[in-house]
């Protein structure tokens, strides 16, 4: 049995793009062992910045041997035609053998396949294997035609067992040498698959991804212990500090409380968005003064890095004070008229941010929103024009929030423009306050409508302008915030819209698809209403009646289809037949006037339904629907039809599934 | 780091060693760029098989930066120090972190990140992939390789390597407003470049007449064309001016960001200018391949 260690050394990778490739490379290789039979597989993968490796064990060295069975002239052909095919082959007339096929009887010759060596096999595989990886984004390097990768190619290492596996890329042939950290490497160093790892370490280079988030994990514990200080956990920023070092080490350091006087969201956003620092909180939840960054070497004797570090927030810190400080001078209603010159999608006929905030104005208003909600609106979008939202992009809406705060706005308008992104995915939150959410909706909305009235729908993985989120969005505020706003789309936009209702639904709350699709076939413009259907359906379903019920509903809905019969005249009693026919009527009747009379919950009227169900099963059981006489006929049909739609306005049960069918 | 070196040592020594390592040395470009990738020793060099190394400074205006000299770190016209290899070598990084040892960083006592950076320049129909290196969390180099110019996929890849002078001394000499930097002994950053800072932003966002502007960027515009129109009745291509034509794309592509600048560009017509000088440019570097290889080209 063989191991194999695979490394392809690069320029830095964009730490977001390692996993996604180490992962892609992976089953390239393992693909690749399975379908050219070398037994064992990948038994560990790994990557830093400059290196993505792969190992594998159990390989065979070889390939076993295989059969191919050549078939020759029919045997009636006979010996002279037999001896003219062994010599084809190579081989004398006795090594032949019979074999049957449906044919007949044929002269055959079983050839041995010897198996390759598991080094040739890889050798004219790897280079292929490593260039088909999937990158967001490539360029080449060697020259114009030549191979692309994400970075150039520098190095190769491939060795199975104590051999290399020869091949080639862009120039650079695979051997037996790695390189080390950039600082503390030296050049070439000759490894084995035994000692690689070792020597990497030895060379700056923590090769496993996860001693290195241990080793940024701990270092912050050591920073900060003794100290009544926490982190702020981030564990997006950690993953991207863990794929962006070769040798992580944290440093705290400080700044000036005064800065403290600034928004902490404008602190932090500084900190991790531009300088990848973890903030640091006090024991009160308050940001304290202090900050955590990652380096990508050993250890900062003199402390130079962490004065340059220092240094750097110093003048970022500054500048956003310096925008601040102008920002507050300008009202946030007066540069409503820069908003002209700001645009939110150049495809429309009125493409500006200004265009946007009148329609979004105009929305909340047709929503039904209040005098908080339209200042709201009127002010939603004006931060774009700030300077700390030009240099901060991530912050707009919340920098909006802040300076409506800041001059002077009630709480409700600067929540609603500060919370007006959200919820930006599933796990956030809507916003808090009514006005938020219609000014969230709205937004969303406005950007829907406007984008797929200009064709810029989105397609398969393509959504450049973030529609699925904000429909998802809309989905998620009409169904929490309990709003019974009617979610009335035509077209392209409903498809759209009902595809996020039914993820919603299923794959967020976890309701069952038939019970999400019963309910949906029976109308989805307000959700709310969608949601207590659900939970109504879902209860009743475990009751005794409701699942034959459904399966009867499906037989109806089936004969209905067949007729292709639509209902046109109220049923005639007295057409009705006695018995089970005039029963299932009158128990319809019946069940139809108690819902009407007083107004019960969506569960009460659905245990009404189900209590119909022995009538049902009656009426198929003794009735014929196809009867000979045709107004008797349409009579029953009427009477199903009617049983159908007036009993599905909460869900249709025909799109139940049923265990019996 | 005792006696950090002055702003124009450091740029001796950084030309020093592109010199050691095979560069033409060339003086900044007399037309106003944005950036040093503008220079027709970077744009229209990157073009072709032919191999090329150089390096300049490049003083770089960009009209909507400045601060009128009140803002530590920013300003209207920064200093680039452009170097370009091509094609690039494969020790290329290995080379330009030996350039940082060379100005005084002993690498062993900072921390060097390279953060993925892609750079493109629409209206040079110009892109490419790499990397701003970070110095102890100051973004002190853009590292690029080129991909494509003026819409061309380029033969050759090469690195460019731009230094932010600015920055980088004001991190040696450890002062926190780049106009504290020390130019030489006895003159001060500040000394040598605020009345420009001052005057330029004044210019640039005050006064700057936008009707005049706008003639200007017609009347180049026209003469780029005029030009460019000119090149394939020309019997002798060898001596047609591609070179002047091209001056005529920066001036064109000045005078957008001062129109910019001057908030006179509206929105709809902000794509649209932009597109103008992209095919002046993109016009521009085809021309250029057919003038330096015509054989490639046909």
């Amino acid at each position: 049995m063989s191991r194999f260690l695979l490394e392809i050394g690069t320029e830095e990778i964009p730490d977001w793009m390692i996993v996604p490739a180490l992962n892609q490379l992976q089953n390239h290789f393992q693909t690749f062992v399975d379908q050219n039979s070398l037994g064992g597989g990948v038994s560990r993968t790994e990557a830093t910045p400059r290196r993505l490796v792969l190992m594998a064990e159990d390989l065979l060295a070889r390939q076993a041997d295989s059969d191919e069975l050549l078939l020759g002239p029919p045997k009636s052909a006979g010996a002279g035609a037999a001896a003219g095919f062994a010599r084809k082959m190579g081989v004398s007339a006795d090594a032949l053998t019979l074999e049957t096929t449906p044919k007949g009887e044929y002269f055959a010759f079983r050839k041995v396949v010897p198996g390759r060596p598991a080094a040739d096999v890889l050798a004219g595989a790897l280079a292929e294997m490593i260039l088909k990886i999937q990158w967001p984004k490539t360029m080449y390097w060697t020259a114009r035609g030549g191979p692309r990768f994400i970075r150039p190619i520098r190095w190769l290492v491939a060795l199975l067992d104590d051999a290399i596996v020869d091949f080639e890329i862009a120039g650079v042939r695979s051997g037996k040498s790695t390189f080390g950290h950039r600082l503390y490497g030296g050049g070439a160093l000759a490894v084995t698959i035994d000692t690689y790892e070792t020597v990497l370490g030895e060379h700056g280079v923590i090769l496993a991804a996860d001693e290195r988030r241990r080793r940024i994990e701990s270092g912050i514990a050591d920073l900060l212990e003794g100290r009544p200080l926490r982190i702020q956990p981030d564990p997006v920023l950690l993953e991207t500090l863990v794929y962006l070092t070769e040798l992580p080490t944290p440093i705290l350091g400080s700044f000036d409380p005064e800065y403290l006087s600034l928004p902490e969201e404008v602190l932090s956003t500084v900190m991790r968005a531009h300088q990848k620092y973890f903030s640091v909180k006090r024991g009160d939840g308050q940001l304290a003064p202090h900050f955590i960054a990652v380096m990508n070497t050993g250890a900062d004797p003199e402390g130079l890095v962490r004065h340059g570090n220092e240094r750097v927030l110093r003048a970022r810190f500054n500048d956003a004070r310096f925008f601040w400080e102008q920002d507050v001078k300008r009202p946030l209603e007066e540069r409503l008229e820069d908003l002209k010159h700001v645009t939110f999608q150049a495809a429309l006929a009125a493409p500006t941010y200004y265009d946007k905030t009148l329609r979004i104005e105009a929305l909340v208003a047709e929503l039904g929103g209040g005098a908080q909600a339209l200042r709201a609106a009127r002010l939603s979008k004006s931060d774009l024009t700030t300077g700390m939202v030009k240099e901060f992009t991530e912050l707009q809406g919340v920098m909006g929030g802040l300076y409506a705060r800041h001059q002077g706005e009630t709480e409700e308008v600067w929540r609603a423009v500060y919370d007006q992104y959200r919820p930006a995915s599933m796990e956030e939150a809507i916003p808090g306050t009514r006005a938020g959410q219609m000014l969230s909706l709205a937004d969303k909305l406005d950007t829907l409508r406007e984008c797929f009235r200009a064709g810029l729908i989105p397609s398969g993985s393509k959504d450049p302008f973030a529609l699925r989120r904000a429909a998802q969005g809309v989905v998620k505020i009409l169904a929490e915030g309990e709003l019974l706003l009617p979610l009335a789309e035509t077209g392209a936009l409903e498809e759209f819209f009902l595809d996020r209702v039914k993820y919603y639904f299923r794959d967020v709350l976890g309701y069952k698809y038939d019970e999400v699709n019963a309910v949906l076939a029976s109308g989805w413009e307000r959700l709310p209403d969608v949601k207590l259907r659900l939970d109504a359906v879902r209860e009743v379903r475990e009751t005794e009646n409701f699942e034959p019920l459904a399966a009867s509903f499906k037989r109806i809905r089936n004969i209905l289809k067949q007729a292709e019969f639509t209902a046109g005249a109220p049923v005639e009693a007295a057409l009705l037949e006695e018995g089970a026919e005039r029963n299932l009527f009158a128990q319809a009747t019946g069940v139809r006037e108690a819902i009407a009379a007083a107004p019960v919950g969506y569960g009460q009227a659905l245990e009404a339904i189900a209590s119909l169900r022995p009538a049902v099963d009656q009426f198929f059981d003794k009735v014929l629907v196809n009867s000979q006489d045709a107004r008797v006929r349409a009579n029953r049909l009427t009477l199903l039809s009617n049983l159908y739609t007036e009993f599905s306005t909460i869900a249709d049960f025909s799109e139940i599934v049923t265990t019996k069918g | 780091m005792t006696h950090p070196p002055s702003f124009q040592r450091t740029l001796f020594r950084l030309k020093e060693y592109w010199d050691q390592r095979g560069c033409i040395i060339q003086e900044p470009y007399d037309v106003e760029v944005g950036a040093g990738t503008m220079c027709p020793e970077t744009f229209l060099r990157v073009l072709g098989a032919a191999p090329y190394r150089v390096a300049y400074v490049q003083p770089s205006r960009r009209p909507a930066d400045g601060r009128y000299g009140e803002n530590p770190n920013r300003l209207y016209k920064h200093q680039q120090l452009q170097v370009i290899l091509k094609p690039a070598p494969a020790d290329i990084i290995a080379q330009y972190l030996g350039s940082l040892e060379a100005i005084g960083i002993d690498l062993r006592q900072h921390d060097i990140k390279f953060e993925e950076d892609n750079w493109e320049a629409p209206t040079l129909g110009a892109w490419g992939v790499g990397w701003q290196v970070m110095l102890d969390g100051l973004e002190i180099t853009q590292f690029t390789y080129f991909q494509q110019c003026g819409g061309v996929d380029l033969d050759l890849v090469p690195a460019e390597i731009t230094y932010g002078l600015e920055r980088l001394v004001a991190f040696l000499q450890g002062v926190e407003s780049v106009y504290d930097i020390e130019w030489t002994a006895g003159f001060r950053y500040r000394d040598v470049r605020l009345l420009d800072e001052q005057q330029f932003s004044v210019y640039n966002f005050e006064m700057a007449d936008v009707g005049a502007l706008w003639q200007m960027f017609n009347l180049h515009e026209a003469e780029c064309q005029r030009l460019l129109g000119a090149f394939e009745k020309y019997p002798d291509k060898a001596r047609f001016p591609l070179l002047p034509a091209y001056d005529q794309v920066l001036k064109c592509s000045h005078l957008f960001n001062l129109l910019d600048s001057r908030g006179a560009i509206s929105v709809t017509e902000r794509v649209a200018v932009i597109a103008r000088v992209r095919k002046l440019a993109v016009g521009l570097a085809h021309l250029w391949m057919a003038q330096t290889s015509p054989e490639a080209a046909a």
